[in-house]
């Protein structure tokens, strides 16, 4: 185990030299461990396949109070766009000359918008949502995308199943690409 | 006078009442009657800064540039919808060297700019690891320490549309900009948190209103990363993270995460906006590459470039030359609108992956021209031209443009953006 880790700091290592490779494996004692409360209450970032969403629901009519009340300033009443970006529309934009990204159009993951509008919305007061008003939300943007019906009620299990459009739109960096 | 007008001393201040008219004539700011104080400082004249004692010693607690430098200031977009995701740029064009000065240092914050009380600041290192850890800043700076010269660059400098609307090269390219950092591994303080068998990605977050969150390869974390607390010298200043941020050399700037509070080791990426909506790259077939985190070698000429006038005559030619990629092996000019290229001498020294700053000299004959610049970095790799680039990528990828930017030099030896 500490060999094989060793083996894989190829550049690092080089440059501590022998001693250096050898001592670091072992700890300095800085710090302190951190409690399983303390964890829970920060580690509020979601994988894509929605596993760390949080317990809560919210639906398509409750998102629209939402929004309207906390997003519509920015966004536009129907997701538009204005001070904040186009949040609506755009699918089959994507391979023509003016392509319009959104959530509905470029977004591959659901559970990725309630990562985003809970860290990040509104601009103006971040992190100030429930977690049932991030998913009555989130619907509400899935609907106006045409992506949920506007009976969708929203929790942890229904939004990881959604299937975005452009899941599969993305592929690894192949630079270098470009020679004169 | 400027509002911080140094404080007079009293030996200062009895001197200066010794002599009425003499202090009148200071105090009036001119020398002699009817002549300027430029004529006064040129020869024979005799500067009135030199018949009085300067600023006290220390009279500026944290020294400022002069107050003739008063117009070298970041370059901040005019009418933006809101200025809490937005950025602002180096002004290149007016700095020497390869550093930038802190406070010129470009910006790219996606919810504003965080007022942190270092105190209460904590990083937590949690997930894949031994030992989830607790780290106050006291700690941080316990471990082994390390500095490094490094450009930090906005991925989208500039983007693909903007090439042809910048004047300036700090419109072109002051997302740049490059700084000594002095932190700690990133290696060393996962190692002290102990890695486990299946980490690939550390998931770093902010503690700014955007959480800004981006995932980093563990092979970059374990090879160059560094957790970093100061900058050129001094403690970070708030623009650039303080009191503690990411830096990973060579990769788009967004990915070293600013304030960071916490680091969260994976198995795989987050995904989170910022990897998947935003800093993809959008192909003419409508698939977006994913992380791209490689910023290709780019050059920029500084001197003579947009909207400045020169004159026939010699004139140096300098400019910026940098790589993601590690150093800069080398950089061609050419004054003849691109038909033949010259290598340009380096300055010493060349460092891996930081500003290098290039030079030759030219004489210009007064003819309209346009000149140019292309950065070879030690990969082989030669900087593309905006139509090599967009051949292959089209003009919707918004990120990762380093084409080369030519300077169209007109008869009046108005210096304008080749593109426009
Ligand atoms: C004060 C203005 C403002 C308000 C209010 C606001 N936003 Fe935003 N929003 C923005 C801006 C500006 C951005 C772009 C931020 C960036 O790129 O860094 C944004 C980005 C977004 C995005 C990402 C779009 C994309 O395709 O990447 C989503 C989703 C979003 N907002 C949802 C919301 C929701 C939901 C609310 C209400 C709860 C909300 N916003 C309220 C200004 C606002």
């Amino acid at each position: 185990m500490a060999t094989r880790r060793v083996a894989a700091l190829t550049g690092a290592v080089l440059l501590l030299g022998i001693a250096g490779a050898a001592r670091a494996t072992e700890r300095l004692g800085i710090g302190r461990p951190a409690t399983e409360a303390e964890i829970a209450a920060w580690n509020i970032d979601i994988d894509r396949d929605g596993r760390k969403l949080p317990p809560g629901s919210g639906s398509v009519a409750q998102g629209r109070a939402v929004f309207e009340a906390h997003c519509a300033s920015c966004h536009g009443s129907r997701g538009e766009g204005g001070i904040g970006d186009r949040l609506v529309g755009g699918q089959g934009t994507l391979a023509t000359a003016k392509p319009i990204k959104t959530v509905g159009s470029f977004w591959p993951y659901a559970p990725t918008l309630f990562d985003y509008i809970r860290r990040a919305m509104p601009l103006n007061a971040p992190q100030s949502l429930s977690a049932d008003e991030v998913y009555a939300v989130s619907a509400y943007l899935l609907h106006l995308n045409g992506l949920v019906s506007d009976e969708t009620i929203l929790d942890a299990k229904s939004l990881a199943s959604i299937r975005m459009p452009n899941r599969d739109g993305f592929v690894p960096d192949p630079r270098p690409d470009v020679r004169p | 006078m400027s509002d911080d007008a140094p404080k007079k001393s009293p030996a200062r201040r009895r001197f200066l009442a010794q002599g009425a008219a003499a202090a009148a004539g200071i105090l009036a700011g001119g020398g002699a009657p009817g002549r300027s104080r430029a004529e006064a400082a040129a020869p024979p004249g005799i500067p009135d800064w030199m018949k009085e004692p300067g600023a006290d010693v220390g009279s500026q607690t944290y020294g400022q540039p002069s107050r003739f430098e008063s117009g070298l200031i970041r370059n901040v977009p005019k009418g933006l919808k809101q200025y809490t995701s937005a950025s602002s740029r180096t002004p290149l064009q007016d700095l020497d060297g390869i550093l930038t000065p802190n406070g010129l240092f470009y910006e790219r914050h996606h919810g504003g700019i965080p007022d942190i009380d270092p105190a209460q600041h904590r990083l937590l290192v949690h997930g894949l690891v031994e030992t989830p850890l607790v780290l106050t800043l006291d700690d941080i700076r316990r471990f082994p320490s390390e500095s490094r010269i490094h450009f930090l660059e906005c991925s989208g400098n500039p983007g693909f549309e903007a090439i042809k609307a910048g004047r300036t090269a700090s419109d072109l390219v002051g997302l740049v900009s490059c700084a000594e950092w002095t932190g700690v591994r990133l290696a060393t303080v996962l190692r002290e948190a102990g890695l486990k068998p299946d980490a690939r990605w550390v998931v770093a977050e902010g503690a700014d209103a955007a959480a800004m969150t981006r995932s980093l390869p563990i092979a970059k974390c374990l090879d160059d990363a560094l957790l970093v607390y100061s900058q050129n010298g001094e403690r970070l200043r708030p623009q650039q993270g303080y009191p503690l941020r990411v830096l990973l050399p060579g990769f788009e700037g967004n990915m070293s995460v600013k304030w960071l509070r916490r680091l969260n080791v994976t198995a795989e990426p987050a995904f989170s906006r910022e990897e998947t909506a935003k800093y993809t790259d959008l192909m003419p077939d409508g698939t977006a590459r994913q992380f791209t985190f490689v910023m290709e070698a780019k050059s920029i000429i500084t001197r003579p470039s947009g909207t400045q006038r020169i004159a026939p005559g010699f004139h140096e030619i300098t400019g910026l030359a940098w790589t993601g990629r590690g150093k800069i092996s080398g950089v061609q000019v050419s004054v003849d609108s691109g038909r033949t290229w010259q290598d340009a001498a380096l300055q010493e020294p060349v460092l891996t992956r930081a500003l290098t700053r290039f030079r030759l000299p030219w004489t210009w004959d007064g003819q309209p021209t346009t000149i140019a610049s292309r950065a070879i970095d030690e990969t082989g790799y030669v900087q593309p031209g905006f139509a090599d680039l967009t051949a292959v990528r089209g003009l919707n990828s918004f990120y990762h443009n380093n084409a080369v930017v030519p300077w169209r030099i007109a008869a009046s030896g108005e210096v304008a953006n080749g593109y426009a």
